[in-house]
Parts: C-alpha cells; sequence; structure tokens
C-alpha cells in the first residue's frame, strides 16, 4: 500500500497479562473502540510505527505527485489539464496533512523529509514505475488511487486520532480521484484503434505493480499482527488484495479490457477471483533502489528541496525581522 | 541559517454560519502567510468564509490524565438535557 | 453585444480576446510545470492554484474568441491546433521558469498588469467581456496579492534572496514593456470601448510595481528596452518546445476523443 512492510517493534503481540499496567490500559482503550490522541500516553513502539507508517504514506504522496505531473503539461485538452493539475494538487494536500499528523507524533516534517532523501525512508513502490502514454494517467487513477483508497477507508478507523482525522479528509477529497482515472480509460477504450492499444498496454503494465502495492502476503508477520491488535493497520494484505481484485475484474471487462493473467478465474467456493501472485523478486528489487524510476523520482524529489532552501531562508530571515522590528516599537 | 517554519492550527468557519471548527495545520514563517496558505490548503472546495490560525505552540491544552476529573461529572447531570422532561402530548410542541 | 463588436472589425476583436486567452493559457502552462517540484508544499499547492485560475479563464476567453472568429473553433481548437506563430500572448510568459524567485517576479509583474486590465474591462462595452472581467478580477487581486507579498518577503528577506530577486526583476524587466505598448489592435478595440486605453493600464501598472517594488528594497532598472512580438505572433524559440509538449496528443492522433 502506500504504507508498505511498515516494521513494528518485531516481538510479536504482547498478551494482555504480560503488559504492564499502562500498556493493558492502552490496549483496552484501543479494543474499546476509543482514539489515542497526542501527548497521552502510548508505548513507545506504537509511537515510532505510527511515524514511520504515516511518515510513509505522506511520502508516498509527495512522491506520487511526480508520475502524474509528468503528463500535466501535455494533457489532451483544456478540461483534462485543469482535472488533473487539481488532483495531483490534491496530492500534495494528502502530503500536507499527512506530514502534520505524523508531527503530533513528536517529529518535524523537516526531519522525515531529510530521511526520505537520504533514502532511510521509504515510498510506495508503485511510483518508481513510469508514465509513459497518456492511458497511464488514466491507469493510476482507476488502479493505484482504486487500491489506495481500499487501504485508506478502512484506516478512517485507525485507532490514532490525528491519523483518522487526516484520512477522513484525505478520502472525501479522493472521492475524485478514482473516477477520473477510469473516466479517462473509458474515453481510450471506446475510442480510436491505437487509443485502445495505449489502454490495453496501460493496464498490462500497472496490473502487477498495482497488486504489489498492498505487500507481500502478511499472514505469518509479526509487524502486521503487532499493528492489527493496535489498529493502525485494519486489513491484512491479502485481504485488500483480493478485494481489489474482485472489484476491479468486472471493471476492466466492462472498458473490453483484459487483465493480463492467464489463471485469472471466479471460484465460486470463495466468492472471488483466483489470480497470479505478482513477481515479488521485481518488487524487493524496487524496495532496494532497483525500480525503473527510482533515481528520477528521488533524485527530483532532492533537487526540488535544495534548489527551494533559499527560498524557505528567505522567507524564514524576513518574517524575524519583522517580529524583531515589532518587538522594538512596543 | 537553518529554521523550519513554524506549525500552525488552522480554525475555518464554513457557509453555514456555524462556529470555526479546527481543520488541520500546516507551516507558515508567520501568521499573515499562515493565513494565505489556509486559504490555499483548506478551503480548495469551497470550504470557507473565514479562517482564524495560531501557532500551535501557543495552543494550552487539557491534560490527558485529567480526563476523569474535567468530562466525567457532567455525566449525571441528566437534567440539562431536554428529554429527562416528560410534557404530556397534549401540551403540543415545546 | 453586437453594437460595439460592429463597430470593430471582428478579427481585431476575436485577436485581442486571443491575447487575453493566450497569455493566460501560457502562464498557467508555465506554472504548472512546477508541480511536484516547489520548495514547500505550501507553495506547491498555492501556485497550482493560481495555475488553475489561469486555466479558467483560458477557456472563458478563447472560447469568446472562437466564438466571435466565428469560424467554428473552441477554446480547445484554438489552444492546441494552432502553430506558434498564431498565438498573441506576450513573450515574457512564455519564457522559461528559472529559479522559483523569477517564476514569482514574473507572476508579480503580470498579475499587477492583469489586474490593472481587468479591472477596466469591468466597463467594457461588450458584456460577455464585462462578466469574464469580473469572473477573473476575483481571482487576479488574490494573484496579485499573494505575488506582491511574496516579492516584498524575498526583497526584504535573506541576502540570498535579495540577490535572486534583483536578478530575477532585472532580467524579465525588458519583457514587460510589451504589456502595455499599444498596436493597431489594442487601439482599435479601445476605440470601440471594447479594451481600455492601454497607456492608462501601463500607469497603474508602473505605480504597483514602483511600490511593492521600494517596499521589497528592490531597485526598478532604468533600462526603458522594450523586447515586442508576441502580441502580433512573433515568439521567443521556447514557445515551439510549450507547444511541442501542449499539442503533442492532438497533433499525433487527430480527432481523437480524449
Amino acid at each position: 500500500m502506500y504504507a508498505q512492510m511498515v516494521k513494528s517493534t518485531g516481538e510479536g503481540v504482547k498478551d494482555l497479562k504480560e503488559m504492564s499496567p499502562e500498556e493493558r490500559a492502552f490496549q483496552e482503550r484501543i479494543d474499546r473502540g476509543e482514539k489515542i490522541e497526542p501527548k497521552e500516553w502510548m508505548p513507545e513502539g506504537y509511537r515510532k510505527t505510527l511515524i514511520r507508517q504515516i511518515g510513509q504514506h505522506a511520502h508516498s504522496e509527495i512522491v506520487g505527485q511526480l508520475p502524474e505531473g509528468n503528463w500535466i503539461t501535455r494533457a489532451p485538452t483544456l478540461e483534462r489539464k485543469a482535472i488533473l493539475l487539481a488532483k495531483v494538487q490534491d496530492e500534495a494536500g494528502h502530503g500536507l496533512y499527512l506530514y502534520c499528523a505524523a508531527e503530533t507524533l513528536g517529529v518535524s516534517r523537516d526531519e522525515l523529509l531529510e530521511k526520505l532523501h537520504s533514502g532511510n525512508m521509504k515510498y510506495s513502490s508503485i511510483f518508481n514505475y513510469p508514465t509513459l502514454t497518456w492511458a497511464d494517467i488514466g491507469a493510476i487513477g482507476w488502479l493505484v488511487d482504486g487500491a489506495a483508497i481500499m487501504n485508506q477507508v478502512p484506516l478512517q478507523r485507525t485507532s490514532y486520532g490525528p491519523y483518522s482525522r487526516a484520512m477522513i479528509r484525505i478520502c472525501k477529497e479522493e472521492s475524485f480521484h478514482q473516477r477520473q482515472g477510469y473516466d479517462i480509460m473509458m474515453k481510450m477504450a471506446k475510442g480510436t484503434p491505437e487509443q485502445k492499444e495505449m489502454a490495453q498496454d496501460a493496464l498490462n503494465r500497472f496490473w502487477y505493480p498495482s497488486l504489489m502495492m498492498f505487500g507481500p502476503s502478511d499472514k505469518d508477520s509479526v509487524h502486521s499482527a503487532q499493528s492489527m491488535a493496535w489498529k493502525i493497520k485494519i486489513n491484512t494484505n491479502d485481504e485488500l488484495r483480493q478485494k481489489f481484485v474482485d472489484q476491479t475484474v468486472p471493471q476492466a471487462e466492462y472498458l473490453g479490457l483484459t487483465i493480463p493473467d492467464e489463471n485469472l478465474a471466479w471460484n465460486e467456493e470463495k466468492g472471488g477471483y483466483d489470480f497470479s501472485e505478482p513477481d515479488w523478486s521485481e518488487f524487493y528489487e524496487v524496495l532496494k533502489g532497483n525500480g525503473p524510476c527510482n533515481k528520477e523520482r528521488l533524485g527530483a524529489r532532492v533537487k526540488a528541496w535544495e534548489d527551494g532552501a533559499w527560498f524557505r531562508e528567505g522567507l524564514m530571515a524576513h518574517a524575524e525581522k519583522q517580529s524583531a522590528a515589532k518587538l522594538a516599537a512596543e | 541559517m537553518k529554521k523550519e517554519w513554524p506549525l500552525w492550527e488552522v480554525f475555518i468557519r464554513g457557509q453555514h454560519g456555524l462556529n470555526h471548527r479546527h481543520v488541520g495545520s500546516l507551516h507558515a514563517p508567520d501568521a499573515e502567510m499562515a493565513i494565505k496558505n489556509a486559504r490555499d490548503v483548506y478551503t480548495r472546495r469551497n470550504e470557507g468564509v473565514s479562517i482564524w490560525v495560531v501557532e500551535s505552540k501557543h495552543i494550552t491544552a487539557s491534560s490527558p490524565s485529567e480526563r476523569g476529573p474535567l468530562f466525567e461529572p457532567s455525566n449525571d447531570k441528566v437534567y440539562r438535557h431536554p428529554t429527562f422532561f416528560d410534557i404530556p402530548d397534549e401540551v403540543g410542541h415545546m | 453585444m453586437e453594437a460595439a463588436a460592429d463597430q470593430v472589425d471582428r478579427t481585431a476583436y476575436a485577436t485581442w480576446l486571443m491575447r487575453m486567452g493566450d497569455n493566460t493559457l501560457i502562464l498557467g502552462h508555465r506554472l504548472s510545470e512546477w508541480c511536484g517540484h516547489s520548495p514547500v508544499l505550501e507553495e506547491d499547492i498555492a501556485m497550482a492554484n493560481t495555475a488553475l485560475d489561469l486555466i479558467g479563464q483560458t477557456q472563458l476567453w478563447l472560447g469568446l474568441a472562437g466564438e466571435v472568429e466565428g469560424a467554428g473553433r473552441t477554446a480547445d481548437n484554438l489552444a492546441y491546433l494552432r502553430d506558434a506563430s498564431k498565438f498573441r500572448n506576450v513573450l515574457m510568459v512564455e519564457r522559461p521558469n528559472g529559479d522559483f524567485g523569477q517564476t514569482l517576479m514574473r507572476q508579480f509583474l503580470f498579475d499587477a498588469w492583469h489586474h490593472a486590465m481587468l479591472t477596466e474591462l469591468l466597463t467594457s462595452t461588450e458584456e460577455r467581456v464585462r462578466e469574464i472581467a469580473a469572473k477573473a478580477l476575483k481571482e487576479v487581486s488574490y494573484h496579485l496579492e499573494r505575488s506582491a507579498d511574496l516579492v516584498i518577503r524575498l526583497g526584504d528577506g535573506s541576502e540570498e534572496s535579495h540577490a535572486r530577486m534583483q536578478a530575477a526583476l532585472d532580467d524579465q524587466w525588458a519583457y514587460t514593456g510589451e504589456l502595455s505598448t499599444p498596436d493597431e489592435i489594442d487601439t482599435a478595440t479601445a476605440a470601440a470601448g471594447i479594451a481600455p486605453d492601454l497607456a492608462k493600464v501601463g500607469t497603474v501598472w508602473r505605480q504597483t510595481v514602483e511600490e511593492v517594488l521600494r517596499a521589497a528594497t528592490l531597485s526598478v532598472p532604468d533600462s526603458t528596452f522594450a523586447h515586442q512580438g508576441g502580441k502580433s505572433g512573433r515568439h521567443t524559440e521556447h514557445l515551439g518546445y510549450i507547444l511541442a509538449d501542449m499539442q503533442f496528443l492532438q497533433r499525433a492522433y487527430p480527432g481523437a476523443v480524449w
């Protein structure tokens, strides 16, 4: 997902009996569905895991601006240009909300950005794939935002108040993103033969990377179990992936496009589709930095940050001068 | 010099005359820019008619550990709610 | 609505509308290039808001230009299917963004003109022009407030930001004259009352610019040289590259619906 393979304490979930009184009271509050708010007592592992998860999610939003931003100047009509710009701008906003949520846990946005820039924090693997045609913009909205929404909707109920509130705002704003992507795909799939070919090609390239977004199977992962006990992860990766496939297959059929998986078949017994696993070795390579666009994506973020240093500092210098002048006048 | 822009809390009054409501936070070098940034970040969908900003460090919050003494005493003051009183139907709307 | 338009050559009127729409189209395009690359998230979002306003204004101005021209061309046709020599924007808006300071300085210099122009257009003899101007003026008032504020803050900020803003101003200066230098199209549309006297717009522009630059502790360059040509279709080399990007899909797949 936007936050993939987030490490928690690594110790597995403690039984209520093994917990300190504070830990037990904390876990019981979560079990009752109460929200945890900033400055309230929380286990150090909860705080650290959340910083990693929210930070990674925020990084994914702002790195996620880049592959789509790639096509803003080439959007085919004025309306498409405005819609795409508004959408990519929303992603900047979502990054901003999430960084602010992370900041309530005692880390600054600049610190998080420095960790992104130095490679110490990750962003979602999906944004290391290139956008080669206009149909990719449709495919990203349809598949990538579709997969993201699948994860984000349950996260509105997450136990940490600021994170939950950020997710609520994000989900509200995102509701148009997936639709705009599908709308592009409809136009392309029903368009000229070249357009249809572009649409199919985009689906071929984005299908497996989209499935990878949910992360590898985590049914035996101690990290996932702890995160689920803390309600900062609501569903397992496999549950979400299955739900995504089940939702997407009929949408592809409507478009008249073929999902690039020979093993895709309806399984009556489980009430869902059987499908092929993505190539996980590719996933790990992308996480290690060997995806098609890792260098460009991170490079663009670092450049924006470094080139903008004088701007941020210049405005701070002005604000400090003004406040000094105001103090002197008092 | 390397100094992060301070964090601001943003409150917005919507179209319907309700109170200003906390909508989120952002960074800005000073209050005037915080207002402008709030306009650009938090009213993109026609959400507001008035913005307040306050630097986060100036917010004083109630202490979580005092939650009990602060809020539980009002639990049993049920007579403050209109449903506490039975008014016969014949009286009409009240 | 036809009264004033009848008094002026429709071609002149349509050309004047294209100037308005091409300015907003090309500047909006340039601003959109910053999306995802700005110095700080809050500015990234603010810059995109300005770009979105300008794209919206483009749809109105070029839409009306197409109607007045009467050849059945839509705003999209005009944006995506004209070659560079048919574009009527001023040179300033097509120049590359440079650093964030150069982009902001250009934005301020343009906003100050745009604001003065739209204010005058509120009393245009053409109702459609008045309507578009009224809508655009609200947006541009905010653009100007923001860009002027940032120019002042950065000019009177750190040593480096001051130096960069002065360099940006010196670099842009020779491209500002074109905004308020009237030619026969301006004269004809002004005579019909559709557009204002450009010299008057130029005077207001100059006042705003001097006031803001003074507050920004920046010096107005003394050079009066002004590059010209954009308004009549003689552009810099940069416009061709913008169009190669912008028009790629429409050119490569003629007639496709997106």
